[in-house]
Order: structure tokens, then sequence, then C-alpha cells
């Protein structure tokens, strides 16, 4: 039997309802509240089986406008890519600090999707990052925690 | 009402929030100009921005934002076909092939004067319709309001779905889900936080809107790259022509544009229609309207067919200004972002709004006829040079998206969980999106998933637990109907196209 991405997606919505559904349950309420018209699970214990109805309906229902995609014609390799480097970018951040790795982060982006003008790539990352800096700290006072540029002195 | 009229003058009129309507029309014109970012997008990533103002401002800002991304998604679909916001999709059908026969200049003077005159039009419109709605939404009780977030949802999910309801559902059941982690506003009691600090405060606005908008813009723009049917079109800037419109032309907008501003601001103040069932009920309308020999030149470049849908969508977008001011509940996706950020300045928006804050109510709706006449005096002169963001190679563009939604989460909480938890979200949701799956529905569930579960909670303890609440009112009893007959229509209507296959 085929089944259809949508359908699956459905499916998977469908044991995750169930998931959130079991978990709403185990909210723990306070002794005195157990048996109130409304505490602290009411809701999602609505929202759970509101889920399973929902997808439930239509894994079973016939699909009457289903969505086709053309699989092949997808760039999952760039995707993965930047999906990566955006991982990397939440690991480096709060050691490198905010401007060593976003100027980092937007290079390498750069190049992952094929930019070879590095004069460009250069203007759009370094300086580009330090005038938003400074943006936010003379502008809007928002102060960024820069551990690299601490080091060398430039911010306090 | 005129007091409160001056207020909102001598605020929105202060140099800095001047300033601030211009730097949105433009900022929105660029970013809604751009194919797949709209209005959405571009309010998203200025809220962090908006932090850092008073809430009158930041407001104004994204108002400006909104109106220029309306009208940069314009330009977009009349130079090269490829609306940037669904609102424009019908200005493309005549934009277009006008700017093909070398008129584009005057393609998008006619959408500039629309957009304006819709604008304007719908602007006085809200000026009466909003305190007087205000007044009547006073006598609210919260099942009311419960109803009214079920009807919004559902209107929002039965039109944003393009045939596909229960895909939408699905969708507002998963926004309500992620609204509902943290601690319970009452009772302070953890909920789905999995022993995590970093939920115990919920998923923050910014990141899901973010994640489910801009970051999943981004990374669809690089999965469907090489998809040949999403392959960019390149403008020839030197042949956009003159902007000048002769008589015979000013004289078809004449009569297009009252009565589609009319259209498009009923069809705005609609939970869930917007700009985008605006703009086509009115191309449809002005069809029907115009004389035989007219009708001929629809879809190949007529001045009506462009007046019609730009006129249309703009008085749609004051439109859904509507229920967000007087209510408290946004009708679209667009105001729901907006009502976010207006619940991050410590704002409730509603009846009392009007009276508590008037400044803010007034300034909010003033701003918006400034942001009119800023983009018909700014924007359309500059518009061949704006045109060359169109140019930007996506190389760039894509990296800049996801570095502006990083930093504004970033900004929000200084910590690395919530960058994580957001690209979790946007690759759920850029395959979500890829099998029609509609984001709108799910913002709008999130946004409102606080205020319905209060409301609910308000209603049965009064009513001892018991659902009769839901039909004790009229008001209720027929809110509660409205919403069984869209849902059970959605349904009935996908039974009965699969017995045609």
């Amino acid at each position: 039997m085929k089944i259809s991405p949508s359908k699956l997606i459905s499916l998977l919505f469908f044991v995750f309802s169930g998931y959130y559904l079991y978990t709403a349950y185990q909210i723990q309420v306070f002794a005195f509240d157990e048996n109130a018209p409304f505490n602290a699970k009411t809701f999602p214990i609505y929202l759970g089986f509101a889920g399973l109805f929902f997808s439930a309906l239509y894994v079973i229902l016939p699909e009457t406008n289903p969505t086709d995609v053309d699989l092949k014609v997808l760039d999952y390799k760039k995707t993965i890519g930047l999906v990566i480097l955006m991982i990397l970018y939440g690991l480096t951040i709060l050691r490198a600090g905010y401007f060593l790795s976003t100027s980092i982060f937007l290079v390498t982006s750069y190049i992952i999707l094929g930019e070879r003008k590095w004069i460009w790539i250069f203007i759009l990352s370094f300086p580009f990052v330090a005038i938003f800096m400074y943006l936010l700290h003379g502008l809007l006072n928002i102060y960024l925690r820069d551990p690299f540029l601490k080091y060398l002195g430039i911010m306090g | 009402m005129i007091e409160g009229i001056l207020i909102g003058l001598q605020t929105a009129l202060s140099f800095k929030n001047l300033m601030m309507v211009m730097i949105g029309c433009f900022a929105g014109t660029i970013i809604g100009m751009l194919p797949g970012l709209g209005p959405m997008t571009a309010i998203a990533l200025m809220i962090p921005i908006t932090y850092g103002f008073d809430p009158s401002t930041g407001l104004i800002l994204m108002a400006g934002v909104y109106y220029g991304a309306v009208f940069g998604g314009s330009t977009s679909s009349i130079l090269i076909n490829a609306p940037g916001v669904p609102g424009t999709v019908a200005t493309s059908f005549d934009g277009y092939p006008m700017a093909q026969q070398g008129k584009a200049g005057k393609a998008l003077a006619i959408a500039a004067y629309s957009s304006f005159a819709g604008g304007t039009i719908s602007a006085i419109f809200l000026l009466i319709a909003a305190p007087s709605l205000s007044l009547i939404s006073l006598s609210f009780r919260s099942p009311d309001y419960f109803g009214l977030m079920i009807l919004g949802l559902t209107a929002v999910a039965a039109f944003s779905s393009k045939g596909n309801f229960l895909k939408a559902m699905m969708m507002v059941v998963l926004g309500l889900m992620l609204a509902s982690v943290g601690q319970d506003t009452l009772s302070d009691i953890p909920r789905f936080t999995f022993n995590n600090m970093n939920l115990s405060d919920g998923i923050s606005f910014v990141l899901v809107v973010m994640a489910t908008f801009a970051m999943t813009e981004a990374l669809t723009l690089i999965f469907k790259a090489k998809d040949p049917t999403k392959a960019a079109k390149q403008i020839s800037l030197s042949q956009l022509g003159s902007i000048k419109l002769d008589k015979t032309e000013t004289k078809k907008m004449v009569t297009t544009i009252p009565r589609s501003s009319v259209l498009g601001f009923i069809v705005g103040v609609l939970p869930g229609a917007g700009a985008t069932i605006a703009s086509f009920l009115a191309y449809g309308m002005e069809r029907n309207f115009v004389n035989d020999e007219e009708k001929q030149k629809f879809g190949k470049g007529s001045v009506n067919g462009i007046a019609a849908p730009e006129t249309a969508n703009n008085a749609a977008c004051s439109g859904s200004f509507v229920p967000l001011l007087t209510l408290g509940i946004p009708g679209s996706g667009t105001t729901a972002v907006m009502l976010g950020a207006l619940l991050g300045f410590g704002i409730q928006p509603g009846p009392r709004l009007y009276q508590t804050n008037p400044e803010i109510f007034w300034s909010v709706i003033m701003s918006m006829y400034i942001g009119m006449v800023v983009l018909l005096i700014l924007n359309l002169p500059l518009i061949p040079y704006i045109a060359r963001v169109l140019a930007t190679p996506r190389t760039f563009l894509i990296p800049l998206i996801l570095f502006f939604s990083l930093t504004g989460v970033y900004l929000m909480s200084f910590n690395n969980f919530d960058i994580y938890l957001m690209i979790g979200i946007a690759v759920v949701a850029t395959v979500l999106r890829l099998y029609d799956f509609p984001m709108p529905p799910l913002i709008l569930a999130f946004v409102l998933g606080g205020l319905m579960e209060e409301n609910l909670r308000r209603s049965l303890l009064i009513s001892d637990g018991s659902w009769t609440f839901l039909w004790d009112r009229p008001l209720t009893l027929i809110i509660m109907l409205t919403i069984i007959f869209i849902v059970g229509w959605q349904i009935y209507r996908s039974f009965f196209k699969k017995k045609h296959y």
C-alpha cells in the first residue's frame, strides 16, 4: 500500500497528538484543583483530542487536493549544509562571541550557496556585522556579550 | 473622537515617528518586493528592533512596514510576474502584461495611486468604524470572545488552506499546542517543559514567527533553487517607461477605486479573509462591472485590472486592523504578528484600548494615513532605484535573511537554546510548507492560544463546568452556528469534490 507524504505527515501528527495527550494527562495539578471545572491540564487535553481528531480524519478521508512535489529537483545538499551551519553557529556564539561567529557564519553560508565574489563576501560579513553591532549598541542600547572583542580590548 | 484624532496626529507627526513611518515604508517596500517575503516576514524581522522603542513608535514602524510590504509586493508582481505577497497575485494578471508592453512605469503608477486611494478611503472607514465597534464590543463576554477566537481560527484555516481545510486545522491545533508550553498562567504549574528551565516561560512569539516565516522562507528558497518553475526572472530596469497617466486612464481609475475600496475594507474586517481574497474579489467584480470592450482587455494590461486589486488589497489592510484594535482578535496572520508584538509591549488590545491608551490607538490609525502619503511621495519616484533590489543574488539574500532571523531571536534571550529550537521549528515548518500545510493558521493559533484558554477557563468556571455557555447567549449561539457552518461546509466540499474524480 502506498501512502502519500501528506497522509504520512498527518499520521506522524496523529502519533504526536497521542503523545501530547499522554503528557497532558501527566501534568501534576494541585490537589484542590483536581476536580475543578478547569485546571492546568484541561485545555491541553482538549487540544490532544482535537489533534487526534483532525489528523485521523485526514488519514481516513480520501485526498481531494493532493500535493505533488518533485523530490528530484530539491537541493538537499545546500539546505542540510546551511542547517548544520546554523547549529554550529548556535554552538559557537556564546564562546566566540557575536561578532566572530556571525561573520564566519555569513562568509561560510555565502560560500555554501556558491558565491565567489570575494570582495562582496567580505563587505557583507565582517564590516557589515560590525556596523550592525554599532547600530545595536549606539542607537538601540542593546548590549551584546562578546568575549572575542573583549579580548581585543574593543568592547567592555 | 476629535480629541483622540488630535492626540493621534500629534504623536504620529512627531519627528521620530515620522522617521519611523518613512523607514518602515521604505524597508517594507524592499522586503515585500523580494518574492516569497511578505508583510508577515517583514514585520517579524522588525519586532526585535521595535522593542527598543515606546509602543506607539514601535507600532507605527510596523504599520509602515506592513503598507510598504504590500506596495513592494505589487512592484515585483508588475516587473517580474513574481508576486512578493499573495495579496498582489491579482495585480500581476494585468500589471505584468502592461510591463511587457514597455509601460511598466505606468503600471507601477496605477498601482501606487490605487493603493494610496484605497488606503486613504479605508483609513477614513477605520476612523469611523473602530470607535463605534469598540463601544459595541464592551458588551462581549468571555464565551463570546472564546467563540470569536474559534471563529477567527476556523475562518483563517478555511481561507488559507487552498482547499485543504483539514491540513489547516492541524496547523491550528499545532499552534495552540506550541502556545501551551510553559507555566500555566493561573497556577504556575509547568506544562510540557520536560524540566528544561528555558521552556518555563513558554516559547517566544518572535522565535515562532521567525522560524515559521523568515527562516522557512529562506530554507524553501534554497530547497527549491533547482526547481525550473521557480526560476528567477530578470527585468530590464531601463525599460520602465513614463509614470504619467493620461485622462482616459485616470477616468477609468476614478470609477474603479471607490467600489473596490468599499469591498476591500469589508473583506478585510472579516476574520480570515484579508488582502488576498479582497484583491481577487475586486478583480472579479471589476470584470463584471466594465463594458464588453474593456472586458476584452482584462489579462492583457487593463487599467481597471490593476487598479481594482491594488485598491482592494490596501483597503483590506486597514480593514484587518478593525478586529485587532477593537476586539483584540486578529483577523489575519499579519495582524496576529502585530498582536504578538503589542502583547510584547505589555499592551492588551481590545475595546478598552481606545480609552486606556488613546495615543496608541489613534496614532496607529493616523500613521496609516501618513504611511500612504509617504508611499506615494517617496516610493513612487524611487521605484526605478528600489527595483534594483530584485537583482540581489540569492546567494547573498538567503544568508542575510537567516542572519536577521538568528540575531532577532538571540537578542531576545541571549542563549543558544532558542537558536536550536528555532532551527528545529524551521526545519519542520519547511517540510510542512512543502506539502501545503499553511503557516498563517499556526501563527494565529499560537498568538491566540493563551487568550483562548483564559476565556474558556472563565466561561467554564462561571457555568460551573457546563458547556451550555456556548448557546446560552444569542450572540455566542450565532458565533457557534457560524463556526459549525464553516467546518461543515469545508468538510462537505472535500467530499463533494472527490465524487467528481
